[in-house]
Formats: structure tokens, sequence, C-alpha cells
């Protein structure tokens, strides 16, 4: 049971510690992509 | 305190999930990445005085390119120096130093800003802030290679993507924190600097209380090293001072360089270039977006290439590198002469995908030939062929240019002569590259010798 428990919480971790640093770098290519945008407007 | 930072204090649990260890990385990395975004603040540094126009006393261009250049420098610098306490101290002391120079050098900077005083934005951002990007940009490079060694590419460049990605995150955020604190009487930078300096230092803290390293035996479930070795991937290790007097280390160091000299060189000049080649049909705001469509091919281009190199090999991945390379900037030329300008920005697109994946694929390709167990050393070592390069480049493509247009030639033609020697110089890599052979044994570190080299390994991993 003991071994079960670390599993199941790392998964909950591992979604949130990703999320942490996908959010800022979406946020930044969104940013890029639209600025990018005016080269072919 | 020491003991909250030792290896034995952030060695991984039975059943930790290796994935955590990219975010980690990319926590540092993302912030770091700032520094190449840091062009944003040079226009307002200009106007601290003035505020609406640049007052006579303020600050000129020149003087604040400075701040870059210095940061450059001393990101080499700490980690050729910092790179060997890296393995013996372990990830996260470099971290968590790594957060304090880079975060403290943004404060030391805002106050150097409102000093008026530029030696200490020098020293804040240029020399502390520097030290923080060295460190923490080899500081996660050899645990993730440990942790991923059925993947090293892949894994590498997800940390150095990060440091690509760091930029465009830097230089929105940047952009709205002055929006946000500007006034009549200020430009904001100040404001925008004590805020940065913090969230990075956050930021790189979470990474450094995050990360783990394996295991000394640890290996992937189900991984095992392949049968049949690969010659150009050693099982044997060679210590960080032995590597130093083997050849492959001079030409990886070559092939650095010359990989980042020519994409550093003609991506200081990508949004002049294309207003010059394409006349009338390109606006500033265009050519800014022709450079951030740049910046994402450069990002994207680490984690492509990198992950690609675990099928190909790095010899190989250099190899496309170095001809594909040269091929595209003899093209470069022939667009802008024929006017297609889609074919231009696809070419140059992939020149700087190339250029990211060099810098992301040379961790592997050290994995490979020095072996894992002083890597980020090593690594950290090699680094000083970026900031030569950095140097380097810049200056190439410059005095080519005024050399050209001395001559007479056209502005629009005047590059076509820089894409011809920044082909040459990708020949040369290529020749180095085919230069690099397996490290000969007698450079091999013995296995008795592990406890004798600076209690590196394994001694403190247990």
């Amino acid at each position: 049971m003991q071994q079960q428990q670390p599993k199941s919480t790392s998964l909950v971790l591992l979604i949130t510690f990703w999320l942490y640093v996908a959010i800022p770098l979406l946020w930044g290519v969104a940013s890029t992509i639209k600025k990018a945008m005016a080269l072919f407007g | 305190m020491s003991g909250f930072f030792a290896k034995s204090r952030i060695t991984a649990q039975p059943g930790y999930n290796r994935w955590l260890v990219p975010p980690a990385a990319l926590s540092v990395h993302l912030c770091i990445g700032q520094a190449y975004a840091f062009s944003v603040f040079n226009e307002p540094l200009t106007r601290i005085i003035g505020v609406s126009v640049s007052a006579t006393d303020d600050w000129k261009l020149t003087t604040l390119g400075w701040i870059f250049s210095l940061a450059i420098v001393f990101l080499g610098l700490s980690a050729a120096v910092g790179g060997k306490w890296l393995e013996k101290v372990g990830p996260r002391l470099t971290m968590f130093v790594a957060a304090c120079c880079f975060g403290g050098g943004f404060w030391l900077a805002a106050l150097g800003v409102y000093l008026h005083e530029i030696w200490l934005v020098y020293l804040g951002y240029g020399v502390i802030g520097g030290i923080g990007l060295g460190l923490g940009y080899v500081s996660p490079v050899s645990t993730l290679i440990k942790w991923f060694p059925d993947r090293r590419g892949m894994a590498t460049g997800m940390a150095i993507m990060g440091f690509g990605g760091g930029a465009m995150i830097g230089a929105p955020l940047s952009v709205l924190l002055m929006d946000m604190f500007k006034s009549a009487t200020s430009v904001g930078v100040i404001d925008a600097f004590l805020v940065m300096g913090g969230l990075y230092f956050l930021s790189m803290m979470i990474g450094a209380l995050t990360i783990r390293i394996p295991p000394a035996d640890w290996q992937p479930s189900g991984w095992s090293p392949p049968p049949v070795a690969n010659k150009m991937i050693s099982n044997a290790h060679v210590h960080i001072d032995q590597a130093l007097k083997t050849p492959q280390f001079y030409l990886l160091w070559l092939v650095l360089c010359l990989n980042v000299t020519a994409g550093i060189g003609v991506l200081g000049q990508a949004s002049v270039m294309i207003q010059e080649m394409f006349k009338g049909s390109v606006t500033p705001a265009a050519a800014a977006g022709f450079v951030g469509l740049l910046s994402l091919f450069n990002m994207g281009g680490r984690f492509f290439w990198s992950s690609a190199s675990d099928y190909l090999g790095r010899k190989n991945t250099y190899f496309i590198f170095f001809v594909v390379g040269a091929c595209l900037y003899t093209l470069i030329p022939g667009m802008g002469q024929l006017g297609n300008m889609g074919l231009f920005v696809l070419l140059y697109a992939l020149i700087m995908s190339m250029y990211g994946g060099g810098f992301a694929t040379i961790p592997a390709y050290l994995a490979d030939i020095f072996g894992t167990l002083y890597v980020g050393g090593i690594h950290g070592r090699l680094l000083t062929a970026w900031s030569t390069a950095g140097v380097l480049g810049p200056v190439l493509v410059n005095y080519i240019r005024e050399y050209q247009l001395a001559q007479g030639v056209a502005k629009a033609d005047a590059y076509n002569v820089t894409m011809y020697i920044m082909a040459g110089i990708l020949v040369l890599g290529f020749i180095c590259n085919v230069l690099i052979k397996p490290v000969h044994e007698k450079h091999h570190l013995k296995h008795d010798q592990f406890d004798e080299l600076d209690g590196i390994y394994p001694a403190d991993e247990h």
C-alpha cells in the first residue's frame, strides 16, 4: 500500500508541475506568433 | 544548511517519476532565457532622466550594449569554472546560487538604474546576472542525461528549448511590466527589474527544490544499454580535467563555436537584412515579426533536432547541420535577388532551427564521447565556445557588411558575401565534425579512481 501511494501523488504533481512551466511558455509562444503575423499581414 | 543541499538529500526515492525532472530544469531555463530579450530594455534605458525623450546625461545605446555582452561573457566563464563545482556539489546548490545571482543581479541593476550608475548595472545584470546564467544553464544538464540514458538528446533538448522559450516570455513580460509601472516621472524600468528579479528568483528556487538525481546504479525500467555498442557512444567515463587533454574536446568546441558563429551572426542582422533585401515590401513591424518567427524556429529546433539525434546519432545530426546549413546559406542571396520572400523566410527559419539544434544536441554529444559522469562540467567548459561565437559572429557580419558598403556594393547585395562566408564557416565545422572519433581508452577513468577524484563520485552519492 505504501508503494502505491507515491505513484498517485506523483501523477498530480506531474501534471501540476508541467502546467507550471507550460502555461507561461504557451503565453510567450502565443505573443510571439501574434507578433509574427505582421509578416504575413 | 549544507545538508539541505547535499546530493544525498536530493537522491530520488524508489517510485520517483523521472518526468518530474524536465519541468524542474525548465523552471530554471525559462527564467535565464530572458537574457535574449534584454534588448527590450535598451530603448527605455536611454530615457531614464529625460523620460519622454533622451536627455543629454542619459545613457547611449552603445553604452547599454555592453550589459548583454558582459552577461554572455560571464555566462561562458561561470559555466567553465563552475562546471566542475557543479559535479561535486550537485544541481540543487548550483541552481540555488544561480537563482541568487540572476535574481540578485536584477535587483542590483535596478539600484544602478535608480542611482544612474552604469557600472552598477554592468556589475548587477552583466557580471552577477551572467554568473547566474552560466550556472543555471549547466546545472540541470548532467542530471537530465543521467535520468534519460535512453533519450539523452530529447531530455537535454527540453531544457535547452526552455532557454529559447525564456526570451519569448521575457520580452512580453518586460513590456507588460514597464507599461504597468511607467508614469510621468519614470519609464518603469526600475520596478520592472525588481519584479522580474523576484519572479525569476522564486521560479528558479522551485527548480532547485524539486530537482532530484537518480541513484548511482539507476536505469529506466525495462531498459538496458544496447548490447551492440555504437562506437560513437562510450560506456566509459573521462574525467573533466582529462577531457581537456583530448582532441575530441577541442573539435567539439570548434563544432559548437562555428555552428553558433554562423547562426548568431545572421540572427542579429535578420531584421535589417529582410528590410534591405525586400525594400519597400517589409515594414519594421513585419521585420520584428520575422525575428519573432525565427525565435520560434530557434526554440522548436532545439527540441526537434536534439530528439532526432537520439535516432540519427549526434555526428550525423551535425553532419546535417553543416551540409544542409551551408547549402541554405548559399541559397539565401538567390532568394533575395528573385524577390521570393516566402522561400527566404523558410530558408532562414530552417537555418535558425539548426542553430538552436546545435546548442541542444551538444550535451548529448559530449555524454556519448566522454561518458555521463562529468558531462555537466565538460559542457560548462565547452560553453566558452558560445561566448567566443557571441563576439565573433556579430563582429564578422558587421565588418563584412561595412566593408562591402565601403566598396560601393548596394545595401541589398551587401549580405551576399556574408552568406557565402557563413557557408564557409559551416564547411569548417563539417571538417571538425568528421574528425571526431571515439576517445582513446588511455583517457578513460578506471573504476578504482572514482573515489580519489575530487570526491565527486561515488562516495557522496550513497
